[in-house]
């Protein structure tokens, strides 16, 4: 994967200016639209990220539903103009399989036996685009779902680790993910440590890996953080005066 | 002050005392929701959104969506549509109705105010007719808000409701399912609505009805001094 003449790293620093173990900047907004049951806005360096929450609701079509628990959707799509080269508006095999792996991410999260019968869609929608954004859009949807106010276990955090140049980095930006020699999007629950989503494009070498994951999991307890945060301050105004 | 906690959040070790809303693992309660802690008696933690959910012995408020012998379906605002059975209206008497008599009862569109009798595993919802079921078509304004916020509209021990009413000098109805179906005349409905969507919006800070008090003075008012 490595091409010659690009240097990732100079200085110890990366291109950006990050150093290895360092995540881009990030912003979180809950509940930015009206319409759906819950929303989050998320935005990770160059990534902005739109969650949309819908349900539960009535399960259409009927032979879809679970008689035991609701069903939850995901579907991830980017934007036409998310990337430099037009993106060809629609699902494709690529965005197909993201919205596979991200539902599959939440889904231990979620007590689905609470609404049998029911849907639970969650619509992810990538504004803009700069590797890692199965990731973003996971950390959005989980805010998402809280908001929604649909029973969970937990909060998923999800953040992306990657070699370049030899070295163990965490969460590339485009450049890096083009040019690395290797890519490992991952998804947990920082509070248990479980981890719902693990992928990898290029190879790592078992201590690589373990390095990986142990930068991984310590930027998801700072996503968790953020993402706690942005929950609790949509209600900071001095809740309930005490009439319930 | 009420402490607000999302899913996965510690809320007591004492798993004797977890209740709606928490969860155990490992001998911890955690919270399921996005909500208040509530910690009296049981810990409860009640969310802040989320959909209604119908349980036995709720008055909610209904629109009939569907009519199929013999039932009418019922939307509840809920996950969950409601059905209403023929014999509702034949209780007490011999007599059966039919297919074609059904919509002469109750036609799609009519609103009901009705009580959940069951909801079973399957979540088949079972309603029963109130006495004072019917809504008519010119007899006030339905508003829909979040249940979870009916609660608020009612205020402890109906300090809100009653200071509404009074001020507004409207019959106001709040079924559990976050329906509000609000009676009087065209002014005053204008008011009270106004009202319920400052709660709704509010819902979350304290101080609320004597702020909405304010408010409603100071519509009065103002009404008053437009009229001279």
């Amino acid at each position: 994967m490595k091409e010659e003449g690009i240097e990732l790293i100079k200085d110890g620093k990366r291109l950006d200016g990050r150093g290895f173990e360092e995540l881009r900047p990030m912003k979180i907004e809950v509940g930015v639209l009206k319409r759906a049951d819950g929303s989050c806005y998320f935005e990770i360096g160059n990534n902005k990220a739109l969650a949309a929450v819908y349900g539960p609701r009535e399960m259409h079509p009927r032979h879809l539903q679970n008689a035991k628990t609701a069903v939850v959707t995901y579907r991830y799509n980017m934007a036409p103009f998310s990337v430099d080269d037009r993106k060809r508006p629609g699902p494709d095999r690529r965005s197909v399989e993201i919205s596979k792996v991200s539902r599959d991410a939440l889904d231990p999260v979620i007590l689905t036996e609470y609404y049998p019968k029911t849907a639970i869609d969650i619509y992810v929608e990538l504004l803009q685009s700069d590797a890692g954004t199965r990731t973003a859009g996971i950390n959005a949807a989980s805010v998402a779902l809280a908001d929604a106010g649909i029973p969970m276990r937990d909060i998923v955090s999800s953040v992306a680790v990657g070699k370049i140049d030899g070295e163990v980095v965490l969460d590339l930006n485009a450049a890096e993910d083009n040019h690395g020699e290797a890519d490992m999007p991952m998804a947990m629950v920082t509070r248990t440590g479980t981890i719902t989503m693990l992928q990898m494009d290029g190879r790592l070498t078992k201590d690589e890996f373990e390095r990986g994951l142990k930068l991984a999991t310590n930027a998801c307890r700072e996503i968790y953080e953020l993402q706690r945060t942005a929950l609790i301050e949509k209600y900071s105004e001095s809740v309930g005066g005490g009439e319930e | 002050m009420y402490k607000v906690v999302v899913p996965g959040d510690l809320v007591s070790e004492e798993v004797a005392r977890a209740g709606d809303g928490t969860y155990v693992d490992d001998g911890k309660v955690y919270a399921m929701k996005y909500g208040i802690v509530h910690d009296k008696g049981e810990i409860k933690v009640v969310a802040l959104t989320g959909k209604y959910m119908p349980t036995n012995g709720d008055i909610v408020i209904g629109k009939i969506i569907e009519i199929s012998f013999p039932f009418w379906i019922v939307d509840i605002a809920s996950p969950y549509e409601a059905r209403l059975h023929t014999s509702e209206f034949s209780r007490g008497t011999e007599r059966r109705m039919d297919f074609g008599s059904m919509s002469a009862h109750l036609d799609l569109g009519d609103l009901i105010v009705a009580k959940v009798l069951n909801v079973d595993a399957l979540m088949r919802v079972d309603l029963a007719l109130m006495d004072e079921f019917r809504i008519g078509d010119q007899e006030g304004r339905l508003v829909e808000i979040s249940h979870t916020k009916v609660p608020r509209v009612i205020g402890r021990s109906g300090s809100m409701i009653k200071m509404l009413k009074e001020k507004c000098n409207c019959f106001i109805f709040i079924a559990k399912n976050g329906r509000i179906w609000i009676k009087g005349r065209e002014e005053n409905i204008n008011l009270a609505l106004q009202a319920v969507l400052m709660i709704d919006n509010e819902a979350h800070t304290s101080g609320l009805t004597d702020r909405v008090e304010h408010f409603l003075d100071q519509s009065c008012k103002k009404k008053r001094m437009e009229s001279k």
